[in-house]
């Protein structure tokens, strides 16, 4: 009995609660992505590098404002700075859209080449990022650092194995569940919230019934800017800032995006943790895990890994790959044109 | 302007701006700008193949530009006969087993009609196989990394000449692009995109973790060269007594001469390609190409596969895009899958392609040189701008030295704003499309 809750709790510690976290991080950058989807009919290539501007805002003020002494221990300051780098986002994003997308909107342009412009949006943004905090990884966690302690769980429980849950992942989890919560809200009851759904669904008719389509894509872009400033700041607090890990971030979110059906918020929700798990699941060794269950003339001798770590982007496609070919709409039924 | 003026103009404007580095810096650094460019040129040309023939929008260049590379290594180095020795039977057998595998997937899955029951059957045959697979694969790769781990640890190549790596390369990255283009062409351009990007981040994946097929991210040094050594030139007396003549040091002369070697080389590959595709695109093929980009309905209706073609174009495409890669890593001497990043060998490209002309084979190579000179100038031309900017600083001012060296990333942000203005000012590029009917 002992063995098998130590093979659960090394499961809860090693997948689960790294898992949760990260598909929380994942689950928001996708909302950000499907909600342009939905909007502009387009898939942002410049995403990654918006959620890596928003957290070098957060980055920039939250040192500063430990170069002054504030400090809001247990939880770190980041937090405070964050609403800073929300707003500084959303300015850069709306900013974007009025120099460069407008022009193709006006024009109907087919989504092809709005995708190309992104792409000389992610240049720009990626060179300003990297201009301004440089390339190489940056750490700026302050605080406590875990919730649960290994240790402390070791003695409370008696068990062999322990179960740290770090301070960022459970505020990941509690800042993704409060906006989720309040995205949906906005997008079912509100006015402007179903005025953008209804756009989404079909541009003719809302426009038809009086909804004001820049409207719509200026609230879509704020949103979008919030979701990617709140998904960077969070990623980088639980893990460390690199602008180019930002970028590689782009593929699982939108596989994540993709596999739930683009377009569609609560799939980007349930893609995000579908592509976080299988990454945890699929990378993860669980010799030390069959050990505990299996009788000792059975453990295994190898680590018993599906896949080595390094191909974690690997898993996220071959997913993306295998839905596009058996349900392109994803698995909440997105826009299929 | 007409377009008879035009392009020789822009060629020459080109011509001089490299030879403006040649005297102002040196010709060192305008040749090594410029046999880049010409690789440029070949990949350019490869994607504007598939992109602006027939409007395939393959963001995994980079891919394919490591698969072609990777052949250098296969065909060049000298095979690592202790190796072979200590893995290969059991690695044989693995290829054997996957290949039984796909061949056991196929034909149970045209056996069964679509359904539920044939996706599970796929599924517990694929993992089932995966792990057969694995029990003779690890230790056949752990035995092949083990063999003298510091210097080889894998299988070695060929030992065969560097300069049919090209073709080779061509062809292996063709291979690739058969497999990726039987699966993801059916998707939608957008979807299409976005699994390329992931496929080729899986290749470049593979390449860095599989150390038994190229040392992984041990990286393979010191591969052979087509053109001479510069030691060999600087000990030979005919050589000598010419850049004596020349009035030039022998080591310039020989470091200068290697890279006229290459520049040649390159020149006569990508006149080559550029003479086919010009072929092609005038051909009834390339009608039909430009009609199937157009309209694919109409296209369709007329009777033509489209399906097939696009297979088609993304494999001839893909094989330019190799054969640019194989060259990199030959110009290089070595083999780097830790270089591979989809800013420089993917976004870079299309960005090439734009700015050129998508259509316009003439305006790939053009966009190839340009871009490819403003990627490497910019640095230079960033911190000197920087260092005007600054100048009324402390030397060791905190700000200037965070600008003076931030500088590079600057290239970036020029990048994305010439994407940007060209996109939407002449959005057909330097050298448009030219339709004749």
């Amino acid at each position: 009995m002992i063995d098998f809750l130590d093979a659960l709790v090394l499961i809860t510690n090693y997948v689960l609660v790294p898992g949760i976290a990260y598909g929380s991080q994942l689950a928001l950058g996708a909302l950000g992505v499907t909600l342009i989807y939905g909007i502009l009919r387009f898939a942002n290539f410049a995403h990654g590098d918006t959620m890596a501007f928003g957290t070098m805002v957060v980055i920039l003020i939250t040192w500063w404002f430990q170069s002054m002494g504030v400090s809001i221990a247990p939880l770190p300051v980041a937090l405070l700075a964050l609403p800073i780098g929300i707003a500084d986002t959303i300015v850069m994003t709306l900013g974007t859209d009025r120099l460069v997308y407008r022009f193709y909107r006006r024009r109907r342009s087919p989504s092809v080449i709005y995708i190309l412009t992104s792409i000389g949006v992610m240049f720009v943004m990626n060179g300003i990022v990297r201009f301004i905090i440089g390339p190489d990884d940056q750490r700026f966690t302050d605080g406590a650092r875990f919730l649960i302690k290994a240790r402390e769980f070791k003695v409370a429980t008696g068990l062999h194995e322990g179960l740290a849950i770090k301070l960022t992942q459970g505020l990941t989890v509690l800042v993704t569940l409060v906006v989720v919560i309040a995205l949906f809200r906005f997008l079912q009851k509100s006015r402007t919230g179903k005025a953008m759904r209804a756009y989404s669904d079909n541009e003719d008719l809302a426009l038809l019934s009086g909804v004001s389509p820049e409207r719509v894509v200026f609230v879509a872009w704020v949103i979008a800017a919030a979701l990617a400033a709140i998904a960077g700041t969070l990623y980088g607090l639980d893990k460390s800032f690199k602008p180019f890990t930002y970028f590689q971030l782009l593929l699982p979110i939108f596989a994540s995006a993709i596999v739930g059906g683009i377009g569609n918020p609560l799939g980007a929700v349930v893609g995000g943790f579908i592509i976080a798990f299988s990454e945890m699941t699929i990378t993860y060794a669980y010799k030390k895990f069959l050990r505990y269950l299996l009788p000792d003339s059975w453990a295994p001798d190898s680590l018993v890994q599906f896949l080595s770590t390094d191909y974690k982007f690997a898993i996220s496609f071959i997913i993306l790959v295998v839905v596009l070919l058996v349900r392109p709409t994803g698995i909440f039924r997105g826009r299929t044109s | 302007m007409n377009s008879a003026l035009r392009n020789p103009l822009l060629f020459a404007v080109m011509a001089a701006m490299l030879a403006a580095v040649g005297f102002g810096q040196s010709w060192q650094v305008a040749l090594t700008i410029l046999n880049l460019c010409l690789i440029s040129a070949v990949m350019a040309l490869g994607l504007n193949i598939q992109w602006g023939y027939a409007g395939l929008f393959n963001v995994g260049v980079m891919g394919f530009a490591a698969v072609g590379g990777v052949a250098t290594v296969l065909i060049s180095k000298a095979p690592v006969v202790d190796a072979w020795a200590a893995g290969g039977w059991r690695l044989g057998i693995s290829f054997v087993l996957l290949l039984a595998t796909a061949a056991v997937v196929v034909l149970v899955r045209r056996w069964l009609g679509p359904g539920p029951i044939r996706s599970i059957a796929t599924a517990v045959m694929v993992i089932g196989g995966y792990f057969l697979i694995r029990v003779f694969f690890d230790p056949a790769t752990e035995a092949i990394e083990a063999v003298n781990s510091a210097k080889t640890g894998y299988l070695g190549g060929l030992g065969l000449p560097v300069l049919l790596s090209w073709i080779v390369g061509g062809v292996l990255a063709a291979g690739v692009a058969w497999f990726i283009g039987k699966v993801a062409l059916g998707l939608r351009s957008d979807y299409f995109a976005i699994a390329t990007l992931g496929i080729s981040e899986i290749v470049i994946a593979i390449l860095k973790n599989e150390d038994w097929l190229a040392r992984g991210v041990k990286n393979v040094t010191g591969l052979k060269r087509p053109v001479p050594y510069e030691l060999n030139l600087q000990s030979d007396v005919w050589f000598n007594d010419s850049a004596a003549w020349l009035g030039v040091s022998v080591i310039e002369a020989s470091s200068i001469f290697v890279k006229l070697c290459y520049a040649v080389l390159f020149l006569a590959v990508l006149l080559f390609v550029v003479a086919l595709s010009e072929r092609a695109l005038k051909s009834p093929w390339g009608r039909m190409m430009r009609a199937i980009r157009d309209n694919e309905d109409a296209a369709e209706a007329m009777g033509k596969d489209v399906k097939r073609r696009h297979l088609q174009i993304f494999i001839i495409g893909s094989a330019v895009i190799g054969i640019a890669g194989a060259m990199l890593v030959t110009l290089d001497g070595q083999f780097t899958p830790g270089t591979y990043q989809p800013l420089r060998f993917t976004f870079l490209i299309w960005i090439m392609v734009i700015i050129g002309g998508s259509g316009n084979n003439w305006g790939s190579v053009l966009g190839g040189f340009l871009v490819w000179f403003v990627w490497i100038e910019a640095e230079p031309a960033g911190l000197w701008l920087m260092d005007v900017i600054t100048s009324g600083f402390d030397d060791d001012s905190p700000l200037r030295k965070h600008l003076l060296n931030a500088a590079p990333h600057m290239r970036l942000v020029i990048m994305g704003v010439i994407l940007l203005l060209v996109m939407r000012f002449a959005p057909r590029g330097l050298l448009p499309e030219v339709v004749r009917r």
